[in-house]
């Protein structure tokens, strides 16, 4: 499994990507391959404030569906159209594909996050 | 033996020692014996075919058919003429023998008779998709209040009084368990009330639901409606509509609805007692992937073949399982089967056609029965093919009478709406002859 | 007619009809003079126009390309695929039950008021219970329609903080979308190893917010959970109550009660157990049944007797309401009534010995070939984990396969507590000459595994179509035929 560097990573394989008050949010590698080919991304609306671990999206193959849960607060200020028209996108690239972008309620939040290094152990002990 | 069980003894015994056993009842050794059934269960033993038969043909004869009666009873359920190709196709075991079409391969019949039939749905209400149908109108109405709340995330759901009594039961079942508040908006003058629908409406509105024609058979003002009902922030505008009138009337589409539902047991569906009949469901592209059931899709096999396929099935319980659309695992197959052939067996003449004529005898029928006085109509409204009205005679005693005349009455209103007293909903098919609406004409003014 | 492949829509000629009305025999008026024209369409209908032998010549095409009962055998597990008995078609057709409306008045009814009242009271005493709703459409709808009884007991009682239904691991998916249509959650209980009820996680999972477990016994592994007494005492214990799942009911009847094991109400599948045709999909029938202290909450209207006399009961003031219009699928009910007459009390058990006598037989042959995650006595169905020399092939590609040699496969990937399941059911009404014969293509297809693997993963072979692409038909939706 693909695990990138600089991110930060939550149990439910999300990762997010900060950049300055902002984040970027998208779901691991390990996600997209444990979904299988992915034929839709239901995203939330810009501006929709949501609270850390709400579903703010679903993402769903042809066998299976997740819901994908925001790791830290923040108000979504865009959401990634091209995974509307296509989703398999996720599947070429979960770490360039973002699913939506945020304005961070509260940065101390990150700190419950993993680091990638964290995140490849935790991938270990889950195989 | 018992001939739907090929067993012999000897294949039993063969059968028996290949698991290391001697008896059946050692097959239930894994039941521990105080939950063992110690007697044979108190029904009659086996019968025969004939005697089988004769019983239920028995209990068939005990009914008034309407193939000796003439019946003017519609609140629902239709007495319409079935094409004898419907049950021609029905009838055939490839199609009534089969199960859900897991395996695409071996059902391309099935999936795609519901390919037809989501497109005829989708071509007579203008909607963009549709599913491949619910158990029933009623359940259809409360599917799609539910689809609403949860897509806006929203609790309150307003539904017309002008909707059938069964279906807003069936909703408030439902709206009961999941904590969903139903409100109900009054009809006035036969129509939705709109004056206090505005009222009502809000923000917090999920859904505004009206039936079209309603349960009156008047026609509502589905375009007024359902801006008023568009003044709520993403409420949905749901209508149940009869889909023989889609015939004639103009397509939901284009009137501003959001979900159409309605009952299909018009199209083709015989009455059998209140079942099995099915609901149909249509909507928005925006709102495909949050439909309740089954739905079909166009794809390629690997050669390249057109094929379909169940589709988007993400949304589905065995999949969402706790989150899915709808805990609905079936649809109702050969039911959608016959009305797919109904609808193609009349085409696009003769739909229109036999919508026409509904239309047309109803309209005879209202001028008939209101000629003299002495019934009246109950709403001054423009209706399709169900009318109301209103006497100083008791509605049951009306239908004792008619039905001293082979003739099924209309529907006894006042069941429903306390106000309405005796006051009698007819419905006209295009089954009935001129002769026969004389007949209740005469019969009516009859009655002492 | 292998290759047929047209659409109705793609035969429609302008001009052509395949119906013909009797003439307009009243005054005929301008449309617009009875309706308003802004209700009117005046747009033409975008409906086909064929004739009656291009009708019947598309859907006898179509009919060729599907595969039923009457074809073969069809073992899908959980579906309880038996013949389908041909008088139970016929009596349903009788003038006397088709062309009835069910608003026609109770004295014009009495024939199948009567039927619906004798068919309650059958499936009462197969399952223990006391009262029966014939009301419910199907299963999943009867299911919703236990739990909502359920809810209305606490509900009465003012315990309303019970808001959980405990459901097993090896549950139907379709008990979790009930437990959240009736408004509660579930919390799931892992199996043990044996692949029943663990009863420390069943204890662990219980409490004051426990309103109720929904349970399958046999369960979807086919097995009897022989602690089932002390399952439901636990959870009675706790202040729930025990809802039983009767998809497979065809494994104990007259052999066992759900009313017997301490379950407060359960649903049947008419179209499992009763031999009503599954109809591509639908209409089925999911009766539901309950003890004496529930009868109270059914919904409207309970079919009841007075003397010689059967009426529609409306009088239950704690009646949960409605769950769909009318009062059931009566031309289902019909059937399933024609089925338990014909087979009697006699017949019904010895249709679930049967059923068991085939699914054992079936297990015995195949365990060689096939992994078994637990090999003990089944019930009516058994659930392999693959092949046991997997050399690359999956689930997928056996049922593929077993297309071929001309069989419907079983059900496969369900229960998901196993990976690779196929769960079989074969049925009481299939003969020894048929499960060998299918046996032996199981056995045939486990052999190729070995030999020709490519085969297989690239099965079927002799289908009209292959393996549609079902992520191309999700991710591109083409939901209707644009012309």
């Amino acid at each position: 499994m693909k695990v990138v560097k600089g991110l930060y990573y939550s149990n439910d394989h999300e990762w997010v990507k900060v950049d300055g008050d902002f984040a970027f949010v998208g779901i691991a590698d390990y996600a997209q391959n444990h979904l299988g080919d992915i034929v839709y991304v239901e995203l939330p609306d810009v501006d929709d404030e949501l609270e850390k671990e709400d579903s703010f999206a679903a993402v769903e193959s042809v066998k299976a569906a997740a819901d994908v849960y925001l790791p830290v607060a923040g108000t979504v200020v865009e959401v990634n159209e091209a995974l509307e028209d296509d989703p398999a996108l996720l599947n070429a690239d979960p770490y360039a594909n973002w699913i939506i972008k945020i304005r961070i309620s509260d940065k101390a939040e990150l700190d419950d996050l993993m680091s990638s290094e964290e995140y490849e152990k935790f991938l270990a002990e889950e195989e | 033996m018992f001939p739907y069980i090929p067993h012999t003894s000897s294949d039993e015994q063969e059968m028996l020692q290949t698991i290391g056993l001697e008896t059946t009842d050692q097959l239930f050794d894994d039941i521990p014996d105080d939950m063992r059934l110690k007697k044979a269960l108190d029904l009659p033993t086996a019968k025969s075919e004939l005697e089988v038969r004769n019983y239920l043909k028995s209990l068939a004869d005990k009914n008034c058919s309407l193939d000796e009666l003439t019946c003017f009873l519609g609140a629902g359920a239709y007495d319409h003429y079935i094409p004898s190709v419907v049950d021609a196709v029905i009838s055939r075991s490839e199609f009534y023998t089969s199960y859900t079409p897991y395996q695409p391969e071996i059902s391309q019949g099935t999936v795609q008779y519901i390919f037809e039939f989501q497109t005829l749905i989708c071509s007579l209400t203008g909607m963009d998709v549709a599913n491949a149908s619910l158990y029933d109108g009623g359940t259809a109405v409360m599917e799609a209040a539910l689809m609403a709340c949860s897509t806006s995330r929203k609790d309150e759901i307003i539904v017309s009084k002008g909707v059938s009594p069964e279906a807003i039961k069936v909703l408030k079942t439902y709206a009961h368990a999941q904590h969903l508040n139903v409100v109900e908006v009054e009809t006035k003058d036969g129509v939705t009330d709109a004056e206090e629908l505005e009222k009502l409406v809000s923000d917090n509105t999920a859904a505004v639901i009206v039936q079209n024609p309603n349960f009156f058979g008047v026609l509502e003002d589905l375009e007024s409606l359902g801006q008023i009902a568009h003044k709520g922030k993403k409420t949905s505008f749901i209508a149940s509509v009869s889909p023989m009138a889609l015939g004639i009337l103009k397509k939901p589409s284009e009137l501003g609805v959001d979900i159409v539902v309605g009952e299909g047991q018009p199209l083709g569906i015989s009455l059998s007692y209140g079942g099995p009949y099915l609901g149909f469901m249509a909507t928005k592209e925006k709102y495909m992937r949050k439909l309740p059931g089954r739905i079909v899709g166009e794809t390629v096999d690997v050669d390249g073949k057109r094929s379909y396929v169940l589709t988007l099935s993400a949304r589905e319980q065995h999949i969402r399982r706790e989150k899915a659309t709808s805990n609905i695992c079936s649809n109702q197959g050969l039911n959608v089967l016959a009305a797919t052939v109904y609808m193609v067996t009349l085409g696009k003449e003769g739909f229109r056609e036999v919508a026409t004529q509904c239309a047309q005898k109803a309209h005879y029928a209202f001028n008939e029965l209101t000629k003299s006085g002495k019934y009246q109509p109950l709403f001054d409204k423009p209706f399709f093919m169900e009318f109301a009205l209103k006497s100083d005679k008791n509605a049951d005693e009306i239908n004792k009478a008619l039905r001293n005349e082979k003739i099924v009455g209309g529907y006894n209103l006042s069941k429903d709406y306390p106000q309405y007293e005796n006051a009698i909903l007819y419905a006209v098919t295009e089954k009935r002859t001129k002769a026969e609406i004389e007949k209740l004409a005469s019969a009516l003014e009859g009655i002492k | 007619m292998k290759d047929y492949d047209k659409l109705i829509f793609e035969i429609s000629k302008s001009g052509r009809k395949a119906y013909k009305l009797p003439p307009l025999d009243v005054e005929e008026q301008n449309l617009e003079t009875i309706i308003p024209g802004e209700f009117l369409n005046d747009e033409e209908l975008n409906l086909p126009e064929v004739s009656e032998v291009d009708v019947i010549r598309h859907y006898t095409n179509l009919s060729n390309k599907n595969y039923g009962l009457d074809t073969g055998f069809y073992p899908l597990g959980s579906c309880t695929m038996k013949y389908n008995p041909k008088i139970n078609e016929e009596v349903c057709r009788y003038s006397g039950f088709t062309n009835v409306h069910p608003l026609q008045s109770e004295d014009c009814a009495q024939g199948s008021l009567k039927l619906m009242y004798e068919l309650q009271e059958s499936l009462c005493e197969i399952s223990g219970m006391d009262k029966m709703t014939l009301q419910p459409a199907a299963g999943a709808h009867g299911e919703v329609t236990g739990v909502l009884l359920i809810k209305a007991y606490h509900e009465k009682r003012g315990d309303t903080k019970r808001d959980k239904i405990i459901v097993p691991d090896s549950a139907h998916g379709t008990n979790p979308a009930t437990t959240a249509m009736a408004g509660y959650s579930i919390i799931e209980v892992k199996s043990n190893k044996d692949g029943l009820v663990d009863l420390d996680a069943l204890r662990a999972a219980v409490g004051d917010d426990t309103a109720g477990l929904m349970l399958t016994n046999p369960n979807t592994l086919g097995l009897f959970d022989k602690g089932i007494k002390e399952i439901t005492c636990i959870v009675h214990e706790a202040g729930g109550l025990c809802y039983y799942d009767g998809a497979n009911m065809n494994a104990i009847m007259g052999y066992a009660r759900p009313g017997d094991m301490g379950f407060d109400c359960i649903h049947y599948n008419l179209h499992k157990t009763f031999s009503t045709p599954h109809g591509g999909g639908g209409p089925g029938a999911g009766p539901v049944g309950c003890k004496e202290f529930l009868a109270e909450f059914l919904p409207v209207p309970v079919i009841e007797k007075s003397e010689d006399r059967y009426f529609l009961d409306y009088d239950y003031p704690n009646s949960m309401g409605k769950v769909k219009d009318f009062y059931g699928h009566f031309g289902i009910l019909v059937r399933a009534y024609a089925y338990i007459l014909s087979m009697g009390s006699d017949g019904l058990k010895k249709a679930s010995a049967m059923a068991v006598l085939n699914a054992n037989y079936i297990k015995e042959k195949l365990k060689d070939y096939y992994y078994l995650p637990v090999n003990t006595l089944v019930k009516h169905e058994v659930v392999f984990d693959g092949l046991i020399e997997k050399n690359g092939i999956t689930t997928l590609d056996v049922a593929k396969r077993l297309l071929d040699h001309g069989y419907h496969p079983p059900t496969i990937y369900f229960p998901l507590i196993v990976n690779e399941a196929m769960m079989i059911e074969p049925t009481e009404t299939e003969s020894k000459e048929t499960i060998d014969g299918f046996i032996d293509a199981m056995i045939a297809i486990a052999k190729e595994a070995e030999s020709d693997p490519e085969i297989l993963k690239t099965a079927p072979h002799d289908t009209i179509v292959r393996r549609p692409d079902e992520t191309q038909a999700a991710r591109n939706p083409v939901l209707k035929y644009e012309g």
